[in-house]
């Protein structure tokens, strides 16, 4: 089986004495991300062992983040420090604040939920509690690998402070940093560009193409992932029921009173609680590789269309500047016939400021188209690379669900046929 | 008899006859006797079954005849059989369900509703699949139908049975409408009665080793029996749910990989058209899950309970025979009305002995009829479980293949 379990990262969370079966336990993703990522730049990161502090509505978790590397940029080769989620998101509110308006797409953190963290903390400790706890885990995981992955980022001193220093000031107003947070700044942009009275004039057909693919991909994407969601949740259902299912065959073998039947529906029984299993595995792996990857591309794909907005406010800016001098310009040619020196020396001035400040725009509006066609070719190659992955090794999944499968029934067919 | 199954072609889903079709049913009997459903019409509300029978038994006016019965003409042969004192002794073949064709109806309902939603290709691809499930739901119907017939014309005794032959060859309407809602109240209270009887009848141990045996069998296994088809149902539908999911991400692969511009376009291709086919086949296994075990489990849920009724009748037997002999005995302290009590006496100890005797052989019967429908079943649902793996495992490793070597 290819899911790996680690005891070690569950008793702090649950009391030794608790009884847990196996069977609900939420298996560990593997970290699917880092093998692309490793053989490219030697840099790893798990986040693993968790513990709770505090009590209480106050308690928090905290994350051991390890990461290991062979780049020089890091100090030494293997850190582990902890966090806590709030540091990750005021990482990546740094980090937007940063670079989106340089057009670079920067990934974003996981959403916060208030409902999930809530039930853990309240000590819950039901197989929907243990779920919450290693989904976030995993995507807090995967929120990293993607941060490191970008080669601006991990240059990054915020970045690298975070993975190394042992001590980090606490991130305040974490609401603002949040999912909704950052949602709030991107659609901010998204305003700025919807109230500019001029519509920007597209001379790069690249870009408007671009933007109508991420637009017909957002859309795609998202009804994959409401499918795929209901999959899991199916799958899930069909589990609890052919374990309910297996139950009751045992019973009825039980009652049976010739004696190879009463055998045969036993086995058959064993079977179904066996196959029960194989689809609880499946019903995992549907979500931790598909609906987490396409959760994560739909909020990318939000990151993206932030930075096509951004250019766009870039240009209204630029445009706007550009007004302003031809303002500053009339009122100077107005000043040329009115006889008050001191005031045309200032006009002059604010023409050359103003000059200043569209030759500006113009940069900004160059480099940032720039960096966003850099961005984008770098995105969309990432993109192919992580479905590939994933969907290769989730057909292996299949595969092995199948395989099981076979090997279940072939057991039991000679089972069947000896009834006499 | 055995249980009997649907015909299952390779390709289920293409199927569109409603022509004869195979049926799976051991006939011990020879050829004086055979019955089938060689057509069915289904109407608006009801299903109208054209039943062909070929028989060399001289009460028949020819060899080779059909007429065309509902539902409610299946129902009143039933009950005629049940209320037969002639039969007491006798399991009585289980009567066949209604036709219940409101889910799938609702369901194409909803799809005609929703139909602005959709892409035209997913708006025909769930049409299709409701229309096979419509097919399906329909099949199944007359299979039910039919081995109801079958179950009789092999029984010894029943096949005999003057209803029954009408109901075979009376080529008019056999005007049993439908019991109107007096008829209704009055059946509810008859069941009543006799399960408040039941339990009566139940708690007196029985002097019949025999008979004590099969009293706490079948109490047991009738339960047992009707939680395992409940619970294969659920089974059952929570498969075919996943089914319908996979079929909804196949179409969205399917857009994705039109829409992609990048290398991807061909691997959602490829992917989508994986998940069509796997889908199928998913789509297949619920499907026969359904026709081994869950319809398997059914019938004997109905057949179970046609035993213990005959049980029951047997306890009453048993009843009013000892309450016969009680009747006696006081006549004769009495020295009155003896003669009278005699006959009774006697009518009713003949009645008990002649339905023990028929019972016994009938519960054997049950036993090797029960016995080798399950096998029958079993075997064929892990021959079609394993058919279907192998299937969707060399479709998924093909595809693999595929999508490996194209880096």
């Amino acid at each position: 089986m290819w899911f790996s379990w680690s005891p070690v990262a569950w008793c702090c969370l649950v009391s030794a004495e608790k009884d847990i079966s196996p069977s609900s336990n939420g298996p560990k993703a593997e970290p699917v991300l880092f093998l692309c990522i490793c053989a490219h730049m030697s840099i790893l990161i798990v986040i693993n062992f968790f513990v709770f502090l505090g009590d209480g509505m106050n308690a928090y978790m905290v994350y051991k983040v390890l990461t290991k590397t062979s780049l020089s940029i890091f100090s030494r080769d293997e850190v582990c420090v902890k966090r806590r989620f709030s540091d990750f998101l005021g990482l990546h509110s740094k980090l937007a604040s940063k670079y989106m308006h340089m057009g670079y797409i920067v990934p974003p953190a996981p959403e916060k939920s208030i409902v999930g963290m809530t039930k853990v903390k309240v000590g819950k400790e039901d197989l929907s509690s243990v779920e919450f706890v290693e989904k976030r885990r995993s995507a807090l995981e995967r929120y990293l690998l993607r941060t490191v992955k970008h080669p601006a980022l991990l240059k990054d001193p915020d970045v690298l402070q975070f993975l190394e220093s042992s001590e980090l000031p606490r991130a305040v107003s974490t609401q603002a940093l949040s999912g909704a947070g950052i949602l709030r700044m991107v659609n901010k942009a998204a305003d700025a560009v919807n109230k500019m009275t001029i519509k920007m004039n597209e001379s790069d057909a690249w870009f408007e193409e671009k933007q109508q693919q991420f637009d017909n991909l957002d859309v795609q994407l998202r009804k994959l992932h409401a499918s795929v969601e209901s999959l899991v949740c199916h799958r899930r259902e069909l589990s609890v029921n052919t374990a309910s299912f297996a139950k009751s065959a045992a019973m009825l073998g039980n009652s049976e009173d010739h004696t190879a039947l009463s055998r045969a529906l036993s086995q058959l029984a064993e079977v179904e609680e066996k196959i029960d299993q194989l689809h609880q595995d499946q019903a995992c792996a549907d979500f931790y590789l598909i609906s987490e990857l396409l959760g994560d591309y739909v909020r990318l794909i939000t990151a993206v269309k932030g930075v096509f907005d951004q250019r766009m406010k870039t240009w209204a800016k630029c445009q706007d500047a550009q007004v302003m001098l031809q303002r500053k310009r009339e009122a100077e040619a107005k000043l040329q016939h009115a006889n008050k020196p001191d005031k045309l020396q200032q006009a002059k001035d604010e023409i050359r400021e103003w000059e200043g400040k569209v030759q500006q725009g113009e940069r900004d509006f160059e480099q940032i188209s720039k960096n966003i066609r850099r961005e984008v070719g770098r995105f969309e190659k990432d993109r192919v690379k992580d479905f590939r992955v994933v969907i290769i090794k989730y057909l292996e999944s299949l595969v092995h669900t199948q395989q099981q499968l076979i090997k279940y029934w072939e057991a039991f067919l000679p089972e069947a046929k000896a009834i006499a | 008899m055995m249980q009997e199954g649907l015909d299952d072609g390779p390709d289920f889903l293409s199927e569109e006859d409603r022509g004869p079709r195979a049926v799976n049913v051991d006939l011990q009997t020879d050829a004086t006797l055979q019955v089938d459903i060689s057509d069915a019409l289904s109407e608006r509300d009801k299903v109208k079954f054209t039943v062909h029978t070929k028989s060399t038994l001289p009460n028949f006016k020819q060899n080779e005849f059909s007429v065309v019965r509902q539902h409610e003409e299946f129902i009143w042969l039933h009950d005629s059989f049940v209320e037969s004192e002639e039969y007491a002794g006798y399991i009585i073949p289980p009567a066949p369900p209604r036709p219940d064709f409101d889910a799938s109806r609702e369901k194409l309902q909803k799809l005609g509703e929703g139909e602005g939603s959709m892409t035209k290709e997913e708006f025909t691809k769930m049409k299709q699949e409701l229309e096979a499930e419509y097919l399906a739901i329909f099949k199944k119907t007359v299979a039910m139908h039919e081995v109801f017939l079958c179950r009789v014309a092999a029984h010894p005794v029943l096949r005999k049975d003057l209803n029954f032959h009408v109901f075979l060859e009376y080529n008019q309407d056999l005007s049993v409408r439908g019991k109107n809602k007096k008829e209704k109240l009055e059946d509810f209270f008859k069941n009543v009665v006799k399960s408040a009887d039941g339990v009566l009848v139940a708690g007196v141990k029985d002097v019949d080793d025999f008979f004590e045996h099969e009293k706490t069998f079948l109490l047991e296994y009738h339960n047992r029996v009707k939680d395992s088809s409940a619970k294969s149902d659920r089974m059952i539908r929570s498969h075919k749910s996943a089914a319908d999911d996979i079929n909804r991400i196949a179409s969205t692969l399917y857009t994705l990989g039109t829409q992609d511009s990048t290398d991807l376009c061909k691997f959602f291709l490829k992917v989508s058209e994986l998940f069509e086919k796997t889908r199928k086949i998913e789509a297949r296994v619920a499907a026969d899950e359904d026709l081994k075990l869950a319809d398997l489990l059914k019938y004997y849920l109905r057949e179970s309970q046609a035993a213990k009724d005959l049980l029951y009748r047997r306890g009453r037997a048993l009843v009013d025979y000892e309450n016969a002999n009680k009747a006696l005995d006081k006549a004769r302290a009495k020295n009155k009305d003896v003669l009278q009590a005699e006959t009774t006496q006697q009518v009713c100890c003949q009645k008990f002995e002649k339905i023990s005797e028929s019972a016994k052989q009938e519960l054997i019967d049950f036993k090797t009829r029960r016995v080798a429908a399950f096998r029958k079943n079993l075997v064929e649902l892990a021959e079609l479980e394993l058919k279907h793996a192998k299937g969707n495992l060399q479709l998924l490793q093909s595809c693999l293949g595929v999508l490996k070597g194209d880096t």
